[in-house]
């Protein structure tokens, strides 16, 4: 059976109609007006020609361009092994802090005294103490520069991470717990079944949107000394004394992002309906 | 006896929820504990499941002690169904996960076993093509069926409500009972904690008033809420008689 609308539905869906169109357009103009001032606003300015020149040259872009993505390609590969990594520690350090009983307690406060530390401590400080400081100990096996840098990054992360997986623990309500106790499952299996599916789950967005700031810090590799996209970029400006090449490898880094961005966004808008479609 | 209270005390803080409670319950008896809210019901509830620790007295089940400090929690509530005001079904899994969950993890049945028997309960409870739904797909009344299925799969000794049909809306509370009450006609050992005076009257053997943490009255329910010896157990039906609610 379908519904026609009455006559004052219809031109209520009208009237809606007519807002919406009339919106678009201001939209539009408002935009318009903006980006017209900021263009004229910079390209007018006194210095413009010289910035442009130094910042924007196309032929620096296009020489320098195979060295930073073939860099990027190193970034993006350690993206996927440190957000990997540091998943996986965040995850084991949050669940090692709400262990309970007098056993644990030096399990809970190392992990408690490493999430204090190194979410206080810089990311640079702990890549040059890796990078530079572990090889100065010449013990035999020490790995590359990259894997110690690499370790940095996940070990700062994970601290981060591992706060974000505690909160998603601690949102899961006492009585889902006392559900499962009560059906004679252990600690381990509750936790495993019912609270960190449930924990996850609530966390992602919040998880996701750490990866995406992750995925710019893995840049401070450069520091230790591998040729990532930003090391390239650097070598690059010093060869030609532009600094075009920095604005490549920062318009690469963007481009990286968009897909992990857009990834959270909808996973985040999904949370939200699933969030307000209750009963 | 399958429950054995002695001399059961808690507290929270200052407060004394369970003072020097006995209660003993039968074999394939059902015992209804009313009371008003704060009187120690839930509680002694969650005591027994060890869901909350005892400070004084013993609870035995099946006559060994299982306030016990060596005795193992898991295995003791393997033993004992709880079924929650609020149903507590586990939101990320389906009915027929939240049913099988225990006997699978718990109990090492096989997944195609514990699958069957789970269908088999859903279909006599009349909930047969929720098995794949969500939880907060179903009403309030197929929630709490579910929850007692789940119980109900691990074949405990015990069967505990925790005033099963506060939470449901006055329409649905006709379901739950009904399978309670089919439940009584199997047999099932229960101890229900309710504000239903009706259904009391009804289903249990025994009905325990339950006043400052204490078992004040208890007896056969024509007596103890038709004809009860003490004051405060005369005024609570009082109370509740004006309410509308026996």
């Amino acid at each position: 059976m379908t519904h026609a609308p009455s006559a004052r539905q219809q031109e209520r869906i009208a009237f809606r109609r007519r807002q919406a169109i009339r919106s678009v357009l201001l939209a539009a103009l408002s935009t318009a007006v903006v980006g017209t001032l900021l263009a004229v606003g910079i390209t007018g300015s006194p210095g413009w020609p010289r910035v442009r020149q130094s910042f924007f040259d196309p032929d620096v872009a296009r020489k320098f361009l195979p060295d930073i993505l073939t860099g990027l390609w190193l970034n993006l590969q350690l993206l996927v092994f440190c957000a990997v990594l540091a998943l996986a520690l965040g995850l084991l350090i949050a669940v090692l802090r709400t262990m309970r009983g007098a056993v644990f307690f030096p399990v809970r406060a190392l992990a408690t005294g490493y999430t204090y530390t190194f979410r206080g401590l810089p990311l640079i400080i702990v890549i040059y103490l890796f990078a530079f400081g572990i090889p100065g100990l010449r013990l035999q096996g020490t790995p590359d520069v990259l894997v110690l840098g690499g370790a940095a990054i996940v070990i700062t992360y994970g601290a981060y991470l591992a706060e974000v997986f505690r909160a998603g623990i601690e949102s899961v309500h006492p009585s889902q717990v006392a559900a499962a106790r009560s059906l004679g499952l252990g600690y381990r299996a509750t936790m495993r079944h019912v609270v960190l599916p449930q924990a996850v789950r609530r966390v992602t967005p919040a998880l996701l949107n750490d990866v995406v700031a992750l995925q710019k810090d893995v840049g401070l590799i450069s520091l230790a000394g591998p040729i990532d996209a930003i090391r390239a970029a650097q070598i690059g400006v010093a060869q030609s004394a532009n600094f075009t090449p920095y604005i490549v490898a920062g318009v690469l880094f963007v481009l990286l992002a968009l897909p992990l961005i857009a990834v959270t966004d909808w996973v985040t808008l999904r949370a939200a309906r699933r969030q307000n479609a209750g009963t | 006896m399958v429950l054995s209270c002695q001399n059961v005390r808690k507290v929270f803080g200052d407060h004394v929820v369970l003072d020097d409670l006995t209660l003993d319950v039968a074999e394939h008896e059902v015992v209804a504990l009313i009371g008003a809210s704060g009187s120690g019901k839930s509680t002694l509830l969650r005591c027994v499941n060890l869901l909350a620790e005892i400070d004084d007295g013993t609870i035995h089940l099946d006559g060994e002690e299982i306030t016990d400090p060596r005795a193992d929690p898991d295995l003791v509530r393997q033993k004992i169904g709880l079924v929650f005001q609020s149903y507590n079904l586990f939101p990320h899994m389906t009915v027929l996960d939240n049913i099988t969950l225990a006997p699978v993890r718990v109990h090492k049945r096989p997944a195609a076993e514990a699958r069957d028997q789970a269908v088999q309960w859903l279909e006599r409870v009349g909930l047969a093509g929720k098995a794949d739904a969500y939880p907060d797909r179903l009403s309030g009344g197929q929630q709490q069926r579910v929850a007692i299925v789940r119980a109900l799969v691990n074949s405990p000794r015990l069967l505990l409500l925790d005033e099963v049909t506060s939470a449901l809306d006055p329409e649905l509370v006709g379901e739950v009972l009904t399978m309670i009450r089919d439940l009584k006609g199997e047999g099932m050992t229960m101890v229900l904690a309710t504000h239903e005076m009706g259904f009391a009257k009804q289903v249990a053997d025994r009905v325990a008033f339950l006043e400052a943490g204490r078992v004040l009255e208890q007896g056969p329910p024509s007596q103890v809420l038709g004809d009860p010896v003490e004051a405060r157990t005369r005024q609570f039906l009082s109370r509740i008689i004006e309410a509308g609610r026996l």
